[in-house]
């Protein structure tokens, strides 16, 4: 695979190899998973302890819970899955798991594995 | 409670059957599946150990949601919920990215390299990324340590919901319970684990379902069951909780490490993550995944919490579920309601077994000790068969009289795991420089630094120990890596050319 001929669409990196297309694709989905995880973090942090640290007197409710509780928490997951079912509809992309051919290669990179 | 309840106990003999014939047709398939790769000992662990790389999205999300959420979120953290109220709900929502963060972080780049290096289990992926002995020693050891002690607690909590709900005697619930669990994962392996937890995670939302709707019913409605909280103590519906200076915000927070991003750590948790057939599967996976783990951890600690204002003065906080499921529900009703937290502990034993028995006898037999056995196919499938059953054995031993020693690995056993697996696993699959040196550096650290800190400070920073344990062992696994040899070129070309 990597002693053909060099190939047009496929570079090689910096220790000499042409490196598999499909990892900066992989690479890019991690970073989704792991925003997504920082927002629900900071829904949960921002709502929970923004909204909760005042007297229970004073709170407000929504739906019967108090409104800290319902933002952090259940408003939260409804967000987590609707957002879940974004980026894996609009921002994840399909693609072979075996490995692959230097040809199947280079029709995955045109076929779009670098864009979208 | 002297008296065996057989009406709630028949419900869960019928469903402990299922289980067994799960465990024998997956048995047929391993044979079936293995035979057409050509018979050998490794289509054998391929087929055993991942069930041949064909799960689908449903049975992904299945699977990884009942492997991840066990008793401690079935029967321990409601129980903690009903005393505390809110707060715990709050914090055992850390877990919200339970059923995408795994999947997506690891994500198809694992899925691609295991297909690549042949990996069945994380011991193969460190084995083949880092070339190492000492990291696979460290490795199988921590595994096996902390993964039997995990696995005794959870036949412990079994055994004592088992115990408290039907009458039967606590040895005996045990070893009931225990032969379940070990024959079906012996026999079946991955496929039947798979299978199993499948049909579990949906006896799981639907027990849960059916015990939320329940309490909130009799209890006249959230808004009152919330006001009725109050009444108690207005910390039940307070994030800080009941009681000054426990549920303080740097250690509740802590908690999305421990429970939340570092899971990844896991690996029964880990392991799913190589299973999948296709990347459809993991799209659909990570959406079932997320909306079954939510509608679980939301409504069995919710459930907890709400159980304060209907049922007063469970001493015990595992007795809260099985107490409130009793006294909600006829007693049929109440085994088949009680089927889904026996199904979360079952669930996540079966799981960790199969990883154990594979360090056992993948790891350390068939790669150091016995080679030949790879074209042996009978041969490697009695052994690992006996090996499920040793294991088990001395599981169940353990859970007959609890060791101090048992105690104090349990405490140690996820954090442990995590503080093992979390950064080799990653750093190995996204890092070209991680090599071997930096990942035993970083092993050691975390396993050190966690063990100190819950010793001498318990709460360092005031945060959970997890937290600066995981951030030491990540440094020490850069700087060491930075300082050392560069991990060889044929690795970096096994892993990342095309």
């Amino acid at each position: 695979m990597a002693h053909g001929k060099e190939s047009k669409v496929l570079k090689k990196n910096e220790y000499g190899f042409v490196e598999d297309p499909r990892y900066k694709e992989c690479e890019k989905e991690a970073w989704y998973g792991i925003i997504l995880g920082v927002v629900s973090l900071v829904i949960w942090a921002v709502a929970g302890y923004g909204l909760g640290s005042g007297p229970v007197e004073e709170y407000s409710y929504i739906m019967g819970f108090p409104a800290w509780f319902f933002i952090s928490c259940i408003a939260n997951s409804i967000f987590a899955i609707g957002a879940t079912i974004y980026i894996v509809k609009n921002k994840m992309r399909d693609m072979p798991l075996d490995p692959m051919t230097k040809e199947e290669a280079e029709a995955y990179v045109q076929n779009g594995g670098e864009t979208r | 409670m002297n008296t065996v309840q057989w009406s709630t106990l028949l419900p869960i003999v019928c469903y402990f059957a299922i289980m067994y014939l799960i465990g024998f047709y997956a048995l047929e398939l391993v044979n079936k599946a293995s035979l057409l790769k050509g018979g050998s000992g490794a289509a054998f662990m391929e087929e055993y150990m991942t069930g041949g790389r064909r799960t689908g999205g449903f049975v992904l999300a299945m699977t990884l949601v009942a492997t991840y959420l066990s008793a401690g979120s079935f029967i321990g953290g409601p129980g903690t919920a009903y005393t505390h109220g809110l707060a715990w709900v709050f914090l055992a929502m850390s877990q919200i990215p339970t059923g995408y963060y795994t999947l997506m972080v690891l994500g198809k780049k694992f899925a691609i390299v295991s297909r690549k290096t042949g990996a069945n289990s994380i011991s193969d992926f460190l084995r083949a990324r880092y070339e190492s002995n000492a990291v696979l020693i460290i490795a199988s050891v921590s595994i096996i340590f902390f993964l039997i002690a995990a696995m005794a607690a959870q036949l412990i909590g079994a055994s004592r919901l088992l115990q408290g709900s039907t009458g039967l005697e606590y040895k005996t619930a045990l070893i009931f319970f225990a032969i379940t669990v070990v024959v079906h994962t012996a026999v079946g392996g991955f496929r039947g684990v798979v299978f199993n937890d499948t049909l579990q995670g949906i006896v799981m939302t639907v027990s849960t379902s059916a015990l939320f709707i329940a309490i909130v019913m009799q209890g006249g409605g959230i808004a009152k069951i919330v006001q009725d909280m109050k009444a108690i103590n207005p910390g039940m519906i307070s994030p800080y909780g009941v009681r000054e200076g426990f549920m303080t915000v740097p250690w509740v927070s802590s908690f999305w490490v421990l429970v939340g991003f570092a899971i990844i750590g896991l690996p029964a948790v880990a392991q799913r993550a190589m299973s999948y057939k296709d990347s459809k599967s993991l799209h659909s996976g990570i959406i079932y995944g997320t909306i079954v783990s939510l509608v679980l951890l939301m409504g069995m600690h919710l459930a907890g919490a709400f159980g304060v204002t209907q049922v007063a003065g469970i001493k015990s906080g595992d007795l809260v579920i099985p107490t409130l499921i009793t006294n909600l529900f006829n007693p049929v009703v109440a085994g088949i309601i009680l089927a889904g937290p026996l199904a979360a502990v079952m669930s996540t034993v079966d799981s960790q077994l199969l990883v154990v028995v594979a360090a056992i006898v993948n790891d350390l037999l068939v790669n150091y000790i016995k080679p030949e056995l790879k074209a042996n196919f009978k041969k490697l499938r009695s052994i690992t068969i006996v090996t499920c059953c040793i294991v088990g054995a001395i599981v169940v031993g353990l859970a007959f009289d609890p060791p101090e020693l048992m105690v104090w690995l349990n405490l140690f056993a996820t954090a442990g795991q995590l503080s093992t697996f979390l950064w080799p696993t990653i750093l190995g699959l996204y890092w070209k420089d991680a090599n071997a040196p930096g990942a035993i550096a970083g092993m050691v650290t975390g396993i050190g630094t966690y063990l100190y800190f819950h010793y001498f400070l318990a709460r360092p920073l005031a945060m959970h120990p997890i937290v600066p344990s995981l951030a030491l062992s990540l440094v020490a696994f850069i700087v060491v890596a930075k300082m050392t040899k560069k991990p060889s070129e044929k690795v970096i070309r096994l892993f990342w050319e095309l």
